[in-house]
């Protein structure tokens, strides 16, 4: 069987940081890989580990840097990488679901996987809606947010647990194929290797452009573009307190103590 | 035209953004000189129809179809209903359910979509405002499109009040129940603990920012030194440091202590949606601009590893 696994990377803004131009500079930004994405990929690779003959293929939509955190996939035992990019993708200021998910459908498409796991939310915008959207376009069954994953390869269906708001799970049976969108608590992500993090060097990586997998780039409808990007404006009146660390927990400590607090 | 608002029930109540929805929805159809619908599908319809009969609701569709909420059964519902009731734009809550059908619906519709929305604008075309890397910066979407699927934040609109006139139509869609590839199995809660941190007076939250499992000592002194609760964000419930019944949050309890520290915590809009309600909130964070300074009444911009130990030693001596 074949698992298609989507990577992407979470953005980490550093504590002081500018916005110019509708857009936060570099020099503030470390990247990293997508904290549900790194529980989805270990998903796939325990699947992998659990039954035999099953491909764990990663797709990314994303420029050079994110090789970065597709060799960390790999490294955690992915077997191979797909990485579309294209200069008509570099200058749109939004890559919005229904775009991604189109992109990955065209890879999905030549891939034929029978289990597409996506993570929750992405790191940068979190709309939480490629995984879902994906389905929608490739015409697969699918169930969003996951967080226990029960998998019957030879009846072809997925048992799964949905979570809902408020300590309340969902129990589903999802037909394969499907795309589910995974929550992080659902396994417990494993570390590269030393030498998973040297065989993943070899380990295939094709980057595609637009017209490798079929798309006409003035197809691409990029329906949502940014107009502004700012701070945002405290909504709260936050009293900060000052001083070294022994001042701010004694003014702390009387503020408490006024409101009761004592063991 | 209409906005189409279409409302969330689970397990036979109705879901209180459901009426937040309708508030927008109002201000939506104003602008696009619309009318405003609402739509409920599966479950007692009919309750949840008077529920939702709101000022400023024009018509109510009830969909009679199954009890509980099925993604299959939303989606094509929710594409014959647009077509029928001439709807452009499409309000949903942004939550598990709602993620779960929003983006099926806009790409078998072809319209764009855009998930959590905060604020609106349409009067240069639609305008959304939306937070974006973890609540640090705020930024407005522009929507290329005149029609739209958007999921909207709870917490964000008041609920609509009032009692409306809106007239009830039954819709009857026509459902491939072929196409439908996911059946409801069952509910299940998480488990109950030995502590109900929903009971305490004063909370210790812990976050991320303590970095290592046995740094967490340094936050179980503090709690006893002050008599309070340990709580947590979800990464360290994930990480299995503390058991599921101390999460905060979305997907864990709704508290409202008389007091809430925030420790090593972001204040991620999923945390912040369960302790919002707190008499009095501060947070201890070493990043000025964490979104938690925006809920926070008290705050302490320094490192933790400093600020916790002296803090504990304040309530022991
Ligand atoms: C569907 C869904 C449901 C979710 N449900 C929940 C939920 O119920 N509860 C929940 O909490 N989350 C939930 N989340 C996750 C949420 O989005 C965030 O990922 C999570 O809340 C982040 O936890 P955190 O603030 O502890 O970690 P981070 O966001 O990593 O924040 C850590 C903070 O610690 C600070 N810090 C680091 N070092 C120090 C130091 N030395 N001193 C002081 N400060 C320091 C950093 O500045 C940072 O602000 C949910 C997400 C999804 C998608
Ligand atoms: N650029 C991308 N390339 C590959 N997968 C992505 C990309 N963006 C998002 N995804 C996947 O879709 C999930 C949800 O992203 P989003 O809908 O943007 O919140 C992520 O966890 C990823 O698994």
């Amino acid at each position: 069987m074949k698992i298609l696994v989507t990577v992407s990377e979470s953005v980490d803004v550093d504590d002081d940081f500018e916005v110019s131009e509708m857009a936060i500079d570099e020099r503030y930004l470390t990247y990293d890989l997508n904290e549900w994405d790194d529980y989805a990929i270990e998903e796939a690779v325990q699947i992998g580990e659990e039954i035999d003959d099953v491909e764990v293929v990663t797709v990314t939509i994303g420029p050079e840097r994110t090789e970065e955190v597709i060799r960390q996939a790999l490294a955690k035992g992915a077997d191979r990488a797909v990485r579309v990019w294209d200069d008509a993708l570099e200058e749109a200021s939004v890559l919005d679901p229904a775009t991604k998910a189109r992109l990955v459908a065209a890879v999905a498409r030549e891939e034929e996987p029978d289990l597409v796991l996506t993570g929750v939310q992405s790191g940068d915008y979190s709309f939480g809606a490629t995984g879902v959207a994906l389905a929608a376009e490739m015409d697969y069954e699918w169930a969003a947010v996951v967080n226990n994953l029960d998998l019957d390869a030879e009846a072809g269906v997925a048992s799964v647990h949905r979570e809902l708001e408020g300590g309340v799970e969902e129990l589903s049976d999802v037909e394969l194929p499907a795309v589910l969108t995974i929550q992080t608590g659902i396994n417990d992500p494993r570390y590269a290797s030393l030498r998973g993090i040297r065989q993943a060097q070899s380990k295939p990586l094709d980057v595609k452009t637009l017209g490798d997998v079929g798309v006409d780039a003035d197809d691409l409808r990029l329906s949502l573009s940014l107009s502004s990007l700012y701070e945002p404006e405290t909504e709260g009146e936050a009293t900060l307190l000052e001083g070294g660390p022994d001042e701010t927990a004694g003014e702390l400590a009387e503020l408490l103590r006024e409101r009761g607090v004592d063991a | 035209m209409t906005v189409l608002a279409v409302a969330e029930h689970r397990r036979g109540e109705l879901r209180e953004e459901s009426l937040e929805l309708l508030t927008v929805g109002r201000q939506l159809a104003d602008a696009l000189d619309s009318e405003l619908h609402a739509a409920v599908v599966s479950g007692d319809v009919d309750q949840y129809a008077e529920d939702l009969n709101r000022e400023g609701v024009d018509a109510i569709h009830t969909v009679d179809h199954g009890e509980e909420f099925n993604h299959d059964v939303y989606t094509q519902t929710i594409e014959q209903l647009v077509g029928a009731a001439d709807a452009t734009m499409v309000l949903t809550p942004n939550s598990v359910n709602g993620l779960d059908w929003a983006p099926a619906l806009a790409q078998r519709l072809d319209w764009p979509l855009v998930t959590d929305a905060v604020d609106m604008d349409v009067s240069d075309g639609l305008t959304v405002t939306r937070e974006l890397y973890g609540g640090k910066v705020e930024g407005a979407v522009e929507v290329d499109s005149d029609h739209a699927v958007l999921t909207v934040r709870g917490g964000e609109w008041p609920a609509a009040g009032g009692t409306g006139s809106a007239t009830v139509e039954p819709f009857e869609p026509d459902i491939d129940e072929a196409a439908i590839g996911s059946t409801v199995t069952g509910f299940q809660e998480v488990g109950a603990g030995d502590v109900d941190i929903t009971e305490s007076d004063v909370l210790v939250a812990v976050g991320r920012g303590i970095e290592e499992e046995e740094n967490l000592d340094i936050i179980e002194e503090l709690a006893d030194a002050m008599g309070a609760t340990v709580a947590a964000s979800r990464p360290i419930v994930d990480n299995g440091w503390l058991p599921k019944d101390r999460q905060v949050g979305q997907s864990g309890k709704n508290v409202s202590p008389d007091v809430y520290l925030a420790i090593g915590i972001s204040g991620a809009v999923q945390h912040v949606a369960g302790m919002n309600g707190s008499e009095t909130i501060i947070a201890v964070n070493d990043d000025p601009s964490a979104p938690i300074f925006d809920v926070a009444d008290y705050g302490i911009v320094d490192d933790l590893f400093e600020v916790v130990p002296e803090l504990t030693e304040q309530f022991s001596g």
